[in-house]
Order: C-alpha cells, then sequence, then structure tokens
C-alpha cells in the first residue's frame, strides 16, 4: 500500500512494510535461525532507529546535566530535556507542559500519586475505588496506602466478557470515596474502559479520578483534557520509547497542592536547616538528576507517533486484530478470555487440555514471543477461574503473516501437547 | 534395572545425552521431553498437597521422596507436561541413588543436552527449584541415616 499524505503532512495511509524497517530489533533470526516473531508488546515495545539514535547523539554530543550549569553542553542538555516535555505535552493534550513529570514509568506515577495525594487525602475509613482487571501496579500501591491509613479498597467488578459493571462502580462511589483509580485498557484482556464516563460520575461526586494509561497510550489518541481526568500515567517503553521513563499527568490545582514525593537536589527552592520551599511545578516531583537521556528519547518516540499519524496507526492495529480474533478461533480448543466489544491490541487466550506455560515455550522454541501466565493481574485471573492464559500482544509492526504464523504454530502445540 | 556398580548418575545422564542427540531440530527434542513427561509414572493424588509442592514454577509441580535401603526414590508430577518432562529427566537420572551420590551429581547433561540455553529465565528458575528440593530431601535423609 503506497502511503499518502494529507494536506497537513501527516501519513493517512499505513504501509506496514516501511514501518517494520524502522525497528531493527525485528529483523532478527532466533534459535536456529527462525525469525522473530514479536508478540509481547503490552509488556514492552521495540524501539525505533529514530529512538536509538537519539539516545545516542545524545551521549554523544550533548551530554551534561540539566538545569545547573553555566555552560554551552549544560544548555544544549536542559534545552532537549524541555522540549522533550513539551512534546509529551502537546502528545496527550496537556494545557500546560508543567503538568507533564517525568517519572520512572507508570508504577512510579501511581506510586507517587498514592504517597502525596493519597497520604495527604485519605483517612480511617475512606475508600479508594479501583475495577477487578487492575494490574498489581495499580492495586498495591493504594494497598500500602490503606494498611497505612485504615482506609480499605472497593473493587467493581468485571463480567465473563471483561466488560466492566458500571452500574456497580456507580453505587461504589459514596461520600467516602477518596479517588477511583482505573486502567484505561486493560493489559490482560484489551478491554477498553469507558473512561470518559467513569470521570464523569466521580466528578459528578466530586471525586478525582486517576487513570493508568499504560496500556492505552499506544493505540488510542489521549486527550487529558478532554477526559477531564484528574491524573493520567503512562510507561515510556511501552509506547516505543526507552525503558526507565515515564509520566505522570496532573491537574494544575491538585499537582500544586500536592507534597513532595521525594526530597532532593532540583525540587527545592530554597533549603536552611530550618525550613526548605519548593521549586515550582514540574521540578517540585522531580527530585534529584532526572533521566534525561530517557526523556529525550521518549520525546523522539512521540514525534515518530506524530510522524506516523495517530489515526493510521489506530485503524491499521483495529483491523489487524480482527483478523487474528477470527484467525484464532480456527486452533481447536481455543477460548479467547476478554472479548469485550471494545478492545485494543490483546489476544489472551486458553486451549483445552494444554497449560498454557507449555504453549508459551514451544511457540518459543518457533520463534514466537508471547507472555503466559497471570500478567500480574491475579485478582483478574481469580475472578475468571484461571491459573492464567497465553496472551500475544499487538503493535503497530506487527502484520497478518505473524498473525498467520502464530495460529500455524499453535496448531503444532495442540498435536503435540493433546 | 543395570547392575547396581554401573548404574551410576553419570551413566545415566550420559545415555540421556545420547538420546536427546538423536533429534538435531529442537522441537523434536522437546516432543521427546513431551514423552518422556507423558510416561512418567504419575504421582497419587494424595501426594499432590502442598507439601510436597516444588516452589518458583510457572506450573505446578510436586516431587514426592521415599528412602529405602540407603538410597532415594523420587516420584513426580506436573500439571504442564514440559516442566512433567522436566521432572521426570531428573529422577530419571537421581531416582534410585544413594544421598551421598545425589549431593554431589553435577548434573552437567542439562548443559550437554542443550537445555539450558533452550529454556526460559522462568523454567531455568522452575529447574533449579525442583533440583535444590531434590538435594535438600537427599540432605535430610543423610542426616537421618547418620543419627
Ligand atoms: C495496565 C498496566 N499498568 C501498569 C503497568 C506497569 O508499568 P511499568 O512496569 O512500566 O511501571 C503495566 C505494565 O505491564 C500495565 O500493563
Amino acid at each position: 500500500m503506497p502511503a499518502s499524505v494529507d494536506s497537513t503532512g501527516l501519513q493517512t495511509t499505513f504501509d506496514v512494510a516501511r514501518v517494520r524497517a524502522d525497528f531493527p530489533a525485528l529483523h532478527q533470526r532466533i534459535y536456529d535461525g527462525r525469525p522473530l516473531v514479536y508478540l509481547d508488546n503490552a509488556a514492552t515495545t521495540q524501539k525505533p532507529q529514530v529512538v536509538i539514535d537519539r539516545i545516542r547523539d545524545f551521549y554523544l554530543r550533548e551530554n551534561a546535566n540539566v538545569h545547573r550549569g553555566v555552560h554551552y553542553l549544560s544548555q544544549i542538555a536542559s534545552d532537549a530535556y524541555d522540549e522533550a516535555r513539551r512534546l509529551v505535552a502537546a502528545f496527550i493534550g496537556a494545557p500546560d507542559p508543567s503538568q507533564v513529570i517525568f517519572t520512572r514509568g507508570t508504577t512510579e506515577s501511581i506510586n507517587l500519586v498514592a504517597a502525596t495525594y493519597g497520604r495527604r487525602h485519605v483517612g480511617e475509613g475512606d475508600e479508594i475505588v479501583l475495577s477487578a482487571m487492575e494490574h498489581h501496579s495499580n492495586i498495591v500501591p493504594w494497598q500500602l496506602l490503606c494498611e497505612e491509613k485504615g482506609a480499605r479498597l472497593r473493587v467493581v467488578p468485571v463480567d465473563e466478557r471483561g466488560v466492566l459493571d458500571l452500574e456497580a462502580l456507580e453505587r461504589a462511589l459514596t461520600e467516602r470515596t477518596r479517588l477511583v483509580a482505573i486502567a484505561h485498557v486493560s493489559n490482560a484482556l484489551g478491554t477498553v474502559n469507558p473512561v470518559r464516563e467513569i470521570i464523569r460520575m466521580a466528578h459528578a461526586r466530586g471525586i478525582p479520578v486517576l487513570v493508568d494509561g499504560a496500556q492505552a497510550i499506544q493505540h488510542l489518541e489521549v486527550n487529558v483534557a478532554e477526559l477531564d481526568c484528574d491524573f493520567y500515567c503512562f510507561s515510556g517503553h511501552k509506547m516505543y520509547g526507552p525503558t526507565g521513563i515515564g509520566i505522570l499527568y496532573g491537574k494544575a490545582e491538585l499537582l500544586e497542592a500536592m507534597p513532595p514525593y521525594q526530597g532532593g537536589g532540583d525540587m527545592i527552592e530554597r533549603v536552611t536547616f530550618e525550613r526548605t520551599t519548593y521549586n515550582r511545578l514540574p521540578y517540585k516531583f522531580e527530585a534529584g538528576t532526572p533521566h534525561i537521556a530517557g526523556a529525550i528519547g521518549l520525546g523522539a518516540a512521540v514525534a515518530y507517533l506524530n510522524g506516523l499519524g495517530r489515526t493510521a496507526v489506530a485503524h491499521y492495529e483495529d483491523e489487524l486484530l480482527r483478523y487474528a480474533t477470527e484467525r484464532l478461533q480456527e486452533v481447536p480448543g481455543l477460548r479467547l478470555i476478554g472479548t469485550a466489544p471494545h478492545k485494543v491490541s490483546v489476544l489472551s487466550f486458553v486451549i483445552e487440555g494444554v497449560h498454557p506455560y507449555d504453549a508459551g515455550t514451544l511457540l518459543d522454541q518457533m520463534g514466537i514471543a508471547v507472555r503466559t501466565g497471570h500478567h500480574c493481574t491475579q485478582p483478574l485471573m481469580d475472578r475468571l477461574g484461571l491459573p492464567g492464559t497465553i496472551r500475544a500482544s499487538l503493535a503497530l509492526y506487527n502484520t497478518r503473516e505473524e498473525i498467520d504464523a502464530l495460529v500455524e504454530a499453535l496448531h503444532r502445540v495442540v498435536r503435540m501437547l493433546r | 534395572m543395570a547392575e547396581l556398580h554401573n548404574d551410576t548418575i553419570e551413566a545415566r545422564a550420559r545415555q540421556l545425552v545420547e538420546e536427546f542427540a538423536l533429534f538435531d531440530d529442537w522441537m523434536e527434542k522437546y516432543e521427546y521431553l513431551i514423552e518422556l513427561g507423558k510416561s512418567l509414572p504419575p504421582l497419587e493424588p494424595e501426594y499432590k498437597t502442598e507439601a510436597f509442592r516444588i516452589h518458583g514454577c510457572q506450573s505446578q509441580v510436586w516431587i514426592r521422596p521415599e528412602f529405602r535401603d540407603g538410597r532415594v526414590y523420587f516420584k513426580g508430577d506436573s500439571d504442564a507436561l514440559i516442566t512433567k518432562g522436566l521432572v521426570a529427566l531428573l529422577i530419571r537420572v537421581l531416582s534410585g541413588q544413594p544421598p551421598e551420590a545425589i549431593l554431589n551429581a553435577r548434573l552437567d547433561f542439562l548443559d550437554e543436552i542443550g537445555l539450558k540455553a533452550h529454556l526460559s529465565p522462568t523454567r531455568k528458575n522452575g529447574l533449579a527449584a525442583m533440583i535444590e528440593q531434590m538435594r535438600r530431601y537427599a540432605q535430610a535423609y543423610l542426616q537421618a541415616s547418620r543419627n
């Protein structure tokens, strides 16, 4: 398919062969020379050459600490770091770059909110509302907070298809609710939760909402201002950027009112032994030397995604998911786990008489990378009565041929194990 | 069973290495491992309990030891077939050996078969946990027989 360009210069169609050429790691042969079929993208995505080059260039020519030096390189590094923040802010529709805080990833973003906003506002007998499909990263920080404060978690159930029970969510919102923390997209099932509606419901009662966007940001167009979410968290490494860098977006008035997370350099305005005043946003939450190269690399990933065109990517991924969903049904005994009407990327499944772990091992031998197990969602697996699933998760560089290879390999797996 | 003094861990391991060497394709080696798993005599359901469970595996694994005439006999099972194949390998090499031999065995055959290079990190951890538990049983019997 030739790529065409619209009047604004954005690519409107999607040429997957050209896109694949941007990702060096995809063109490997593994084991006895089998071509790598990488279908573990919900765990982490591969990186395009532009991201790799950007990080390399930073270390080759621009490396210096940020916001501290009086010298040439420090200015270059600081400018690049600030520019990355502006890129991310524009990418998610944040009103101002100062609302975009660099963290280590989704996990740290959530922990930051729990340790600051949570500690300040959650007290004995209060409640935090979560869904039954949360990743452990969006459960355990709240559990720790509840233990400390004598508060408790209210868990909103999901049905057999992996769809959230919105009525139950509405009922769970009470005068004791201090926060709703919810995944935008489920990493184990691919369900897209109706976060806009959830946010509206919560706000009607004056309750803030944190959205775990770790599995959404790389697939959906996210606009935090339109969503009106209070916090939005995601990881660079799942959106074609480097590991070790992530984002916490927050509403300005909430971030302003929150106490700092960690103490150290950069987050201060003035330190005396009697009293310290804190720096303005976002620096108040970025103590110490940040992951400068990571932030700049993430900026390059954002620019890369913008260049491909978000709509074109979403359209391509949706078609691929439909194709894969259809083709997987051909495998004898295969049952899809997660059949919500609105889904992205994730194909979780079990096969009658086949242990997921065995299937994963044999697929790996055939060059196909999937994940097996509970996917850091043990409560969800308990709810579904499963010890785990096999999960293939798609990214923008996956192809129909790779889905065909997966289906063929699964046929062989079934023959070998039954 | 072969002559007792020839029936060492090393001899049994060497034989397994030779058997696996017959296949050059890794899928075939896995097929053989699965066959070994399928033909492992089952562990009685009453022993598939927490007490005999090996932790550190993505699948459930049980190994039960018995001590008779100065030797340790193992039975085992898993809900995953490849894991069961690994259990079968270890049992074939270690079961019926004296505790000292089990404790001193180097178990290089797993490398020689090439298994370690072809096992995922989680599988390697699981395998290490099984070996460790079998050695712990041997150690306990050794201790008990000395007292
Ligand atoms: C939904 C969801 N939340 C949180 C996380 C944690 O992300 P990270 O490990 O990058 O902090 C993940 C990663 O698997 C996830 O899928």
